[in-house]
């Protein structure tokens, strides 16, 4: 799946400058505990948080994630947004809460990220 | 803020400064040897385990211990972190190694972190772990990641 069919599912605003249709992605996890997110460390592609602070854009370089999606209408700062630059990380922002977003991108083939 | 060092011994010496209290810029050490060991060549695999158990340690510092430094050894065969602090120490260890278990405020789980995750994430991470802490002088945490051949 393509990330410019992520964005387009989620009516997202893309907070940074990639070609989202040139980027793939397979699997995803949802949760604002970032220990949580730390804990299953398998390698995901999409990350979708309600928690908006520059440790969620760090926890997202150390998994290589690809994308961080924020939820709920939250708003990233300009420093947030320029740190997701600099670690070539798709920023989404988007008004779904966290249960419809994540629902309407599982039901449109997005995985879960899981060991092995 | 970083010092780097080559020897003979195929050895790369890194070591950083965690500065107290700076949450917003705690990561940035796990951040750039994860940087680093990409360049190097060192497998993805390695490279997150790495970089979890470390950044794990770094905000631990931050959260806990008001810094810290950390030392990190990238030989062929494995990379050594060692991380010290002057910090409370931990009373218990047998329970901060539970998982869920946390003595974090609330403030540091406002901010996404003080699960009761990060010493057992540390161990799952990292092929050997050793704590070293004493109540009042403070804590020394040990890990190591094999590279595979």
């Amino acid at each position: 799946m393509k990330l410019s069919e992520i964005s387009e599912i989620l009516n997202a605003r893309q907070m940074t400058d990639e070609d989202l249709a040139s980027i793939d992605v397979r699997t995803a996890c949802g949760s604002d505990m970032m220990s949580d997110v730390l804990a299953a460390g398998v390698k995901k592609d999409v990350l979708l948080t309600g928690l908006v602070n520059p440790q969620v854009v760090k926890t997202a370089d150390m998994l290589d994630v690809s994308c961080v999606v924020f939820v709920r209408d939250k708003k990233p700062d300009g420093a947030l947004i320029n740190l997701a630059k600099e670690r070539d990380i798709v920023v989404l922002c988007t008004s779904e809460k966290m249960f419809e977003a994540c629902g309407k991108l599982y039901s449109a083939g997005l995985k879960p990220a899981k060991e092995g | 803020m970083r010092d780097v060092n080559e020897n003979a011994q195929d050895i790369l010496h890194l070591h950083y400064v965690v500065e107290p209290d700076n949450f917003a810029a705690a990561g940035e050490a796990s951040s750039n040897v994860k940087r680093i060991l990409k360049h190097i060549g060192v497998s993805p695999d390695v490279i997150r385990k790495v970089a979890i158990a470390m950044y794990e340690g770094e905000i631990n510092m931050v959260i806990h211990a008001r810094g810290g430094d950390i030392d990190v050894d990238v030989s062929p065969e494995m990379i050594r972190m060692v991380l010290r602090d002057q910090g409370p120490g931990i009373p218990d260890v047998e329970k901060a190694m539970q998982e869920g278990y946390s003595t974090a405020p609330d403030s540091v789980r406002d901010l996404g972190f003080g699960a009761g995750m990060g010493l057992p994430n540390m161990k799952n991470y990292t092929d050997t772990m050793q704590i070293d802490t004493e109540v009042g002088v403070g804590t020394t945490l040990t890990m190591t990641v094999n590279i595979p051949a």
